[in-house]
């Protein structure tokens, strides 16, 4: 099976193009890293990925879980197992978690033809998961992202994840206006949910994220095309001299 | 991403009335127009008493001087008064059927099809039903059971005959005649509504529900209801309304007044869906409705609670008056408005004894081309020490051709008062249904979910069997004609 094939990617937003030429490929089980300086197009891919409809394909293709990802929508996409953690979840105000999460993983269930799972047994869940992340029943009872901090938005995405348990999740920018203990507990909820039989795409400014979590390759991204391939070193190499030599 | 949420919403942007169907029946009226003889007329088909000729009359007198209340923000057409039927019954109800077996079978059909079944057996347990055509009462259930706790529940018409003394103590005692001019009119024209008394100490078993349908063509609906509830009694209410679907508007003028004693509770809630017009604004309702409570005695309590999807035009303020210490005043709205209709609701919550309390939370939704208003007017009397009152008023707007707007007005003369107010406005956007339809909801979803968790607490305060409803409703006002 061909878990995530990109090949010759080429990505238009109001006739500027953002990805020339986008290739990469990532196997069931591995973390992959993107960086990148700003404009170099690394949130496009996360949400060209994902299907956002804001963005023109003009050229390649996307294959996923031996799948035409251009075949599907942003929901369908979801359903398959792509998940993307925003890197400014937005705000939804009176829309409790509880029936918005038990809706996704019914959606989510139904692709794989699994049974949905009740109002009682989603509640059981949902507290075992957000105790399993500190995450306090308090939290729970608001609105979705309203009101909360950076670092909780970014907590309540991993919630999500790990509920919704897909084999292909996306971090963009995830470390973007979190403090160093809000960085540690989100990567720590990031590797108890890493396992074989899932992938990560983490894309990011700066190296500190990568600390906590050990990617198996860090690409460097300029200009909408990855210019170089690696492994660990090659983020710190970026830590100390920066992109331009790339 | 645009295109397709476009599309969507619309798709919502066409709604789809389900009720508005037209029972073709022979319906007795006068001519049309305003003046004496039609109320004569009304009058004398009611075959009612000479005290509440003169009051009709009393009241008409008024309307003529006076003219119609323009502070609304709402653009209303003007209303030829004397192109109006006053009055339209089904052939040969000049006396109330006794029983269903007298009713027309073709009255019995358009309740099943509204889903308001009149047959005792069938109707929802818990719930009595009073049903009300045009300008008659068509049938009161459960009656003999409730009589046996000495509730009064019949129509109007019925209780001008049967319990004179206290129809004459509270008709207009909460909505005097000459408050506007829509008052007026009702009070000159009004031709059925329920009327409610709970007597001292008696908690209403069930539910009491009243459904109104306009059928007739070019005819107004006045209806009058007057809710009375003994000391320490309790009673919840619940009304319906639909009209057939037409090209030309159709006026709808209630007035409705309640009544709560010493240490009374009443619960009236509202699930309003009259015909609100098509996609482009033809027909629909005008909905000019009146409705204040009296918490009379200390410790009373008067909660309204609305759901309003229909109308052309909505203009309705269900008020409280806190008079008794330590009464409670309650309103929790629900305005969903689409394509072209036009709604300017809220309350008033005026504070007149000490330590009462008052709540207001109003949630506006505005799609398609609608205008949605929430009008409040928070009041403190001089003698209303340590009252206090909180307001929340949410708007949240779908699309970008329609519009939101919230005018509070607060006034108090006792320094004790304390006012808490929270508004917000917010629009379901681009980001908000990415979002969603990310984590795998379709688009549909993900509108119904965000608006319904938006109405919540509103619905929450619905009773059960009316809150589904409501929910299937709002559902159905965002949808459209989803295929």
């Amino acid at each position: 099976m061909i878990f995530l094939n990109i090949n010759n990617l080429n990505v238009t937003i109001d006739g500027k193009q953002i990805l020339r030429d986008f290739n990469l490929n990532i196997n069931l089980g591995e973390v992959h890293a993107i960086m990148g300086p700003n404009g170099s197009g690394k949130s496009t891919l996360a949400n060209v990925l994902a299907g956002n409809e804001d963005y023109e394909v003009k050229s390649g293709k996307i294959i996923f879980k031996d799948q035409n990802l251009f075949d599907l929508n942003i929901e369908e996409r979801a359903q398959l197992g792509i998940f993307l953690a925003f890197q400014y979840p937005v705000e939804i105000p009176g829309v409790n978690i509880t029936p918005f999460l038990q809706a996704s993983l019914n959606s989510r269930l139904k692709n794989q033809n699994k049974e949905e799972v009740d109002n009682l047994d989603f509640a059981k869940i949902l507290r075992s998961k957000a105790q399993e992340l500190g995450i306090n029943s308090e939290m729970l009872k608001r609105s979705i992202n309203t009101g909360f901090s950076g670092g909780e938005k970014k907590r309540y995405e991993i919630l999500q994840m790990s509920i919704l348990n897909p084999e292909f999740a996306i971090f963009d920018e995830t470390d973007s206006g979190l403090d160093v203990d809000a960085l540690r507990i989100v990567t720590e909820g990031i590797n108890k949910f890493k396992t074989n039989n899932n992938s990560f795409l983490i894309i990011t400014h700066y190296q500190k994220l990568l600390d906590y979590i050990k990617p198996d390759f860090v690409h460097v991204m300029r200009d909408g095309s990855i210019v170089k391939s690696g492994d660990i070193s090659l983020a710190s190499e970026i830590e100390e001299s920066g992109y331009k030599n790339f | 991403m645009k295109s397709e949420t476009t599309e969507t919403l619309d798709k919502y942007a066409i709604d789809k009335y389900k009720y508005g169907f037209v029972t073709d029946i022979e319906a007795d009226r006068p001519k049309k127009g305003l003046n004496e003889e039609t109320i004569k007329f009304i009058s004398k088909k009611k075959d009612e008493p000479e005290w509440m000729l003169l009051w009709r009359l009393n009241s008409f007198k008024k309307w003529l001087k006076m003219s119609q209340p323009e502070w609304a923000n709402l653009k209303i057409p003007d209303i030829d008064f004397q192109d109006i039927y006053y009055y339209s019954a089904p052939k040969g109800f000049e006396k109330k059927p006794k029983d269903l077996s007298e009713v027309d079978p073709k009255l019995i059909e358009t309740y099943n099809k509204l889903g308001i079944p009149l047959q005792e057996q069938k109707v929802l347990a818990g719930v009595a039903v009073d049903a009300v055509f045009d300008s008659v009462s068509v049938a009161t259930t459960y009656k003999g059971e409730l009589e046996k706790l000495g509730i009064v529940f019949c129509s109007i018409s019925e209780a001008v005959k049967s319990h004179p003394d206290l129809v004459k103590k509270y008709l207009g005692s909460v909505i005097p005649p000459g408050d506007h001019s829509y008052s007026a009119l009702n009070s000159a024209v009004f031709t059925d509504g329920s009327f409610v008394y709970i007597p001292e100490n008696t908690k209403c078993p069930i539910e009491l529900s009243t459904y109104f349908r306009i059928n007739a063509e070019e005819t107004g609906q006045f209806e009058r209801t007057l809710i009375i509830a003994d000391r320490g009694s309790y009673v919840s209410y619940l009304e319906g309304c639909t009209a057939p679907q037409r090209d030309s508007n159709q006026l709808h003028a209630a007035n409705v007044e309640l009544i709560a004693l010493d240490d009374a509770e009443i619960k009236y809630s509202t699930v309003q869906n009259w015909y609100p017009g098509d996609e482009d604004g033809k027909g629909g309702i005008y909905n000019f409705v009146t409705k204040r409570g009296l918490c009379k005695g200390k410790n009373s309590k008067i909660s309204w609670t609305q759901v309003e999807t229909g109308s052309a035009i909505t203009w309705k303020y269900p008020s409280c008056i806190l008079k008794g210490d330590n009464s409670i005043g309650e309103f929790y709205s629900v305005a969903i408005t689409n394509n072209y209709q036009q709604a300017d609701t809220g309350t008033k919550m005026t504070h007149i004894g000490r330590n009462t309390r008052s709540k207001i939370i109003s949630k506006g939704i505005s799609l398609g081309n609608s205008q949605n208003t929430y009008r409040g007017n928070v009041s403190f009397l001089r003698k209303s020490a340590k009252a206090r009152n909180y307001t929340q008023c949410d708007s949240l707007l779908v699309g970008n051709k329609c519009g939101a707007h919230t005018i509070p007005y607060i006034d108090s003369k006792n320094n004790t008062a304390v006012v808490e107010h929270e508004a917000s406005t917010s629009k379901i956007n681009e980001d908000q249904l990415y979002y969603c339809r990310q984590r795998g909801l379709s688009h549909e979803e993900a509108v119904s979910l965000i608006v319904n968790g938006f109405c919540k607490q509103v619905l929450q305060e619905l009773p059960m069997e009316f809150a589904v409803e409501a929910q299937k409703l709002v559902s159905i006002s965002l949808e459209g004609s989803v295929g």
